[in-house]
């Protein structure tokens, strides 16, 4: 079992201790992140924080925001402070299990292109440019208009539009950390490639998976919300898109329906960018997802 | 320069026209699938929901929808070769000619946008990177951040409200105004001040993009000996960064740009949408209202199509830009 003991030393990843460093006191950083653990809330906590039932109708249509309804009505009376914080729920329900799932697609294709090399490789990355060519937005679109737009099948396309991305960054990444000499060591003792694959690359590999992630949310949100906009979407839930949807109407006379899902959007996404873009400098200087993943 | 440098391997142009041709013939037989899984009846897909018997009987023939599922596909491979997209009941027109009539303004839309964006995004990136983590950088990184973060479609509702319904100073809508009769350079003014807005909202977005790439890029270069070897030689530091350092540092700004095609044609439907623009993707959206289903299958193949021509294109492009590529893999 010595072999064990020694493998326990396979180095931490030293970028992310000095990332830790310059992560500490940045006041933007810190605002982003109370921004997040805020949407969140109310995300958890819609039910108890709304002073009304979203979806509710009432006879004050289109008021101005006021005490009694700090975000204003939209046209049927709907209290649009409430469905500001029941959108939270959609968007980052929607986003985060459209980045998990990505996420655990592309990490084993990328896992897997990266650690065998050769004809699998070959293979999976023409898949991966198979998977690149659609655009989401139409392929979700016409998706959608075709099998019926329930959050189900939105989750299913976004998922299968975004493994591509993940699983290049990742095979990148696995290809270059194999050729170091821990992993050598590792192979030399005698590990299993799937111990050295899970054990000792793939921890290696997290800060990069991660921050990857985090800023895939964000884009997926935004997909989301763009869909809902043009009016594709699940009408069980009061989403911002759908009120962006219905507001636009209105643009002329009640700004408000419109404003505050459009600001809650842009706010959620705007920290999720910043605690991504962040991460993204901790890691790597030189910034190497120079371009952030923005699909609208 | 560009026709010295322009000789192509043949193997990469081989290999690569290949490719794109088998990604086009993969993406016809996935539009045929979906047509094919979703539920319903295909014809409906196929005709639209007109409720005509006759015509369905019609359409089901000329497809072949009694026959096996490898015929039809093959009679619908046959037919979308020779550019035979369907028929559209709302518009009394064959799909490929209705897509036809919408082509101009999407086009005129997006290449405004992109080359406004370009100029302003290389020009914000290379100053940003020239004063590496002083104020200005820090603000224009903030900037390029929020760019990223504002769906597109209420950066349009903004300028909307403010510079057309609020201050009157552009056209809130449509391509051109109806009411008057222009002609030549009256009408060109008159469809530039539409264009305005549209443009703006779509390159807030690219903008941010080209910029943040232009300062990875040029970070990159100008720590690079043949800027030092310029510097040395007494050039004026405009000569050096904007002559020396930023014609290297394009090279991958083109390709990002030029394969993200399908970002630029999403971000074109929701910016016509907001502006009522006549292009392909105000055509989409009603598509989709009037559950006209030729049309909107019609549009995603050419989309898809048009993606991976751009995509060949800029390869080709690069490849002729940078001698090194021309005998190595696909760009990655």
């Amino acid at each position: 079992m010595k072999h064990k003991t020694l493998e326990k030393r396979a180095p931490v990843n030293t970028r992310s201790l000095t990332g830790w460093r310059t992560f500490k006191g940045r006041r933007t950083l810190l605002a982003a992140v109370a921004l997040l653990a805020l949407f969140v809330f109310s995300a958890v906590f819609a039910d108890q924080i709304a002073p009304h039932n979203p979806h509710s109708t009432s006879d004050y249509s289109l008021r101005p925001p006021s005490a009694e309804y700090p975000f204003g009505t939209d046209d049927l009376g709907r209290d649009i402070f409430s469905g500001v914080i029941h959108g939270a729920r959609v968007s980052i329900a929607i986003g985060v299990t459209v980045a998990v799932l990505s996420g655990l697609i592309g990490v084993l294709i990328g896992l897997t292109a990266g650690y065998a090399g050769g004809l699998i490789d070959d293979l999976l990355m023409r898949l991966t440019e198979l998977f690149l060519v659609p655009p989401r937005f139409f392929l979700a679109l016409v998706i959608a208009a075709l099998f019926g737009s329930t959050f189900s099948t939105l989750i299913v396309v976004l998922s299968v539009t975004y493994w591509p991305t993940t699983a290049r960054l990742v095979r990148a990444e696995v290809m270059s950390l194999k050729e170091r000499s821990f992993v050598e060591a590792a192979h030399a003792m005698g590990a299993s490639p799937a111990r050295i694959l899970f054990r000792t690359i793939l921890p290696n590999a997290l800060p990069i998976i991660i921050t990857n992630l985090v800023l895939m949310v964000g884009g997926v949100i935004l997909v989301e919300a763009a869909l809902e906009f043009i009016g594709i979407g699940d009408s069980n839930y009061i989403s911002w898109g759908y009120m962006l949807h219905n507001g636009e109407h209105f643009i002329r006379d009640a700004w408000w329906v419109m404003f505050f899902p459009a600001l809650a959007v842009s706010l959620l996404v705007l920290a999720l960018n910043t605690v991504g873009d962040a991460l993204n400098r901790a890691l790597d200087p030189k910034a190497r997802i120079a371009n952030l993943d923005q699909p609208t | 320069m560009i026709s010295i440098l322009w000789r192509p391997s043949g193997r990469y142009l081989i290999r690569r026209v290949v490719q794109s041709l088998i990604l086009i013939l993969i993406l016809i037989i996935v539009n045929f699938l979906l047509i094919h899984l979703a539920p319903g009846d295909p014809v409906h897909l196929l005709a639209g929901q007109s409720g005509d018997e006759k015509y369905y009987e019609f359409i089901r023939a000329k497809f072949g929808l009694n026959q096996p599922l490898t015929t039809q596909l093959w009679i619908y491979l046959s037919s979308v070769v020779c550019g035979d997209l369907g028929y559209s009941l709302a518009y009394q027109q064959s799909v490929a000619s209705v897509i036809i009539t919408r082509i101009p303004a999407t086009l005129l839309l997006t290449i405004s946008a992109v080359f406004v964006s370009s100029i302003v995004g290389v020009v914000l990136g290379v100053e940003a990177a020239r004063r590496e983590n002083s104020l200005i950088d820090r603000s224009i990184n903030a900037l390029a951040l929020v760019g990223y973060s504002v769906p597109s479609f209420s950066v349009g509702h903004l300028l909307l409200i403010v510079f057309a319904l609020r201050l009157g100073l552009f056209p809130a809508q449509n391509f051109s105004s109806s009411t008057q009769e222009l002609t030549g350079f009256r009408y060109g003014l008159d469809v530039l001040s539409h264009l305005v807005l549209p443009v703006t909202t779509l390159a807030v977005v690219y903008v941010a993009q080209i910029m943040r790439l232009t300062r990875t890029s040029m970070l990159n270069v100008l720590r690079e000996n043949f800027v030092i070897a310029a510097r040395a030689k007494g050039l004026s530091e405009g000569r050096v960064v904007y002559g020396h350092a930023l014609r290297n540092a394009l090279l991958p700004i083109v390709t990002v740009v030029g394969h993200d095609f399908g970002m630029l044609l999403s971000g074109a439907v929701l910016v016509e949408t907001v502006f009522a623009w006549p292009g392909l993707g105000r055509l989409m959206l009603d598509a989709l209202a009037m559950r006209d289903y030729p049309v909107l299958m019609g549009l995603f193949l050419m989309i898809s199509v048009s993606v991976i021509l751009v995509n060949f294109i800029v390869d080709m492009t690069y490849s002729a830009l940078d001698p090194r590529i021309r005998y190595g893999q696909i760009i990655k």
